[in-house]
């Protein structure tokens, strides 16, 4: 388990939690599909080998019928003739779009529903938290459908709904977290010292929430990244031609018997999205939330 | 008993909460609902007219009370492409819906709660490692994705199951393991951590002195404790499960409220659509109200009193 190949970090310096976190090869594998796949994204114009959005004539069979992998077409086309490979490449641009933005946008309203509720307390604090205790009563993907549906799907229609979600678990745990830290010693010694209520918020109180809002912002992305994929398979999502990798799957779902280059290819992109923001996520709670349980990685 | 009535009325709350948001969400509708019942061909008069039928022409805050009092009553307005009513159309569904979602929770249990087990007979091992990242894998794989799979080898390579549609017991298994698969990794985490907690405590330890065989010690004493969060996690599920049936029924062809939903989505008939929202809420309120009800059998210390 020891020798995986990855480029060894140097630990020396560090605490046990850091060292475990460097050292664990699945962490390692997930950071490292995670640079990928952001280099992928931002440099989509330079790595795909063919415009995106062209219908190759020869990307057809005789009948009409998509390619399967091939020298020319890496993953096959699809069943506009269109290059496959270059399409999932540029389908991480959608994808890592919401799981950084929308995503990042709902840890910014959790941490700060949740921040407010448990600093100012009383009946701001009360609402606040009877109010998110309600979103947890929502069927989230329903409502995500509903919304998306109604109000004519779009990249950022998506993106604004996957933020108005996705914060509500995280201000349940900010808030408690704030809860916490309001009535540790450093907290009481720089108020009884005369230190502002802003100065005490933004100086004591919000440093120690940011590991939890990294923790959760990583594993976040995996969740956003799957609505989105799913949502854009469901057809309420990113539209065509925007490239998007549940969108693809949505277009060619009738065929999949026929050409599961076209399911397999996407799928295992959303797959390895997920499943290395989780994996990295984990492994960020173990290093840095002190929360954290041990759970065997 | 006070708890209870408590957590009752709390969902009450949470229901007219929705109502009020789907009211909204209506509201904010950028297309003309009386255009789309009448249709694109039909004249300014008729769409008036239907307009008028609808009371779409009343003030804002008349219709919510039209709207709301119409919602205590179970009625959640017309279909724009069916006219059926779609409490009428929810209802009619929701059975093959309700079916495919107790199979999924049956397999979620199955696979979740004997991979949490054996992962924590022997932690560390290869064994649990494997089973962990699995469960990871799961939670990680949409059901869209993994439906579509199930279905090429299960029915597409290796025909063993109907390749969609329903009627028959082979054709819930797929969509069904297709629920549980995605759910059962959270499952599996949660009860193996339970698992060794519980198999640290003192009870364990003195009954493992006393010479009680493990298997009894795992099943009689371990198990029961290691289950009870379990509960809520069903109770949630009936929730959460609403929105995988969307993607599961439409997948596999599943004719339930999802596949309903997934049709009113083509067509944009939001009268359906938000009747399935609203239908969803229900479901969670009645799935945490049901866990609460099933902890103190479960768990003779919770006493609602």
């Amino acid at each position: 388990m020891t020798d995986t190949g990855l480029p060894q970090v140097q630990t020396r310096g560090l605490t046990p939690r850091w060292k475990r976190f460097w050292r664990d090869p699945l962490v390692m594998l997930a950071l490292v599909t995670v640079v990928v796949l952001f280099l992928m994204a931002i440099f989509a114009p330079q790595l795909a080998p063919k415009n995106p959005d062209l219908n190759f004539p020869e990307g057809l069979s005789d009948m009409g019928a998509p390619m399967p992998p091939n020298s020319s077409f890496w993953f096959g086309t699809d069943l506009l003739g269109r290059d496959l490979f270059s399409r999932i490449v540029y389908g991480a641009r959608v994808s890592l779009l919401i799981g950084v933005l929308a995503n990042g946008a709902a840890v910014l309203i959790g941490v700060f529903v949740g921040l407010i509720a448990g600093f100012v307390g009383g009946i701001v604090g009360t609402l606040l938290m009877r109010f998110t205790d309600l979103m947890t009563a929502f069927p989230v993907l329903l409502l995500a459908i509903a919304l998306t549906a109604i109000l004519k799907p779009s990249l950022w229609i998506v993106a604004l709904v996957i933020a108005l979600l996705n914060w509500v678990s995280l201000a349940r745990v900010v808030y408690g977290q704030v809860l916490g830290l309001k009535s540790r010693e450093y907290v009481t010694a720089a108020e009884s010292l005369g230190a502002s209520q802003t100065r005490v918020l933004l100086r004591h109180v919000l440093p120690g929430l940011l590991p939890t809002a990294v923790v959760w912002g990583t594993l976040g992305i995996s969740t956003s990244v799957m609505l989105e994929a799913t949502l854009s398979f469901l057809g309420v999502g990113v539209q065509p031609p925007t490239p998007s990798w549940g969108g693809i799957i949505n277009e060619s779902q009738s065929y999949f018997t026929s050409a599961p280059w076209l399911v397999a290819f996407p799928g295992i992109m959303i797959l390895l999205t997920a499943l290395s923001f989780n994996l990295l996520g984990e492994g960020l709670r173990e290093a840095i939330d002190p929360s954290a349980k041990r759970t065997g990685f | 008993m006070r708890l209870l009535l408590e957590r009752i009325f709390q969902g009450i709350l949470v229901l007219l909460a929705v109502s009020v948001l789907t009211f909204g969400l209506a509201i904010l509708l950028p297309a003309d609902p009386a255009r789309m019942v009448a249709g694109p061909s039909a004249s300014v008069q008729t769409v008036n007219n239907i307009r008028h039928e609808l009371g779409l022409d009343k003030p804002i805050l008349e219709q919510f009370v039209i709207y709301l009092g119409k919602v205590l009553r179970g009625d959640l307005g017309r279909s724009y492409k069916q006219s059926v009513n779609v409490t009428e159309l929810l209802l009619s569904r929701l059975p093959a819906t309700l079916e495919l979602m107790l199979a999924g929770i049956l397999f979620e249990l199955l696979l979740g709660v004997s991979a949490g087990i054996l992962a924590a007979l022997r932690p560390g091992s290869f064994l649990d490692r494997s089973l962990m990242m699995l469960s990871f894998a799961g939670v990680s794989l949409p059901q869209f994705v993994l439906g579509l799979s199930l279905l090429y080898v299960f029915a597409f390579k290796f025909p063993i199951f109907p390749l969609g549609g329903f009627g028959t017991l082979a054709h819930i298994v797929l969509p069904a393991l297709t629920l549980g698969i995605s759910g059962a990794g959270w499952y599996a985490r949660v009860v193996r951590s339970e698992m060794l907690e519980v198999l640290g405590q003192d009870y364990v330890r003195t009954a493992t002195a006393k010479g009680v065989l493990r298997s009894v010690v795992i099943t009689n004493h371990a198990l029961r404790n290691a289950l009870l969060p379990v509960i809520g996690m069903i109770g949630s599920d009936i929730g959460v499960f609403m929105g995988g049936a969307v993607v599961v029924e439409s997948v596999f062809g599943w004719a339930g409220v999802g596949k309903l939903v997934w049709d009113a989505i083509r067509v944009v008939d939001i009268p359906v659509i938000l009747g399935v929202v609203q239908l969803g809420a229900v479901m969670i309120v009645i799935g945490n109200l049901l866990a609460d009800l099933a902890y103190p059998l479960a768990d003779p210390r919770v006493r609602y009193g």
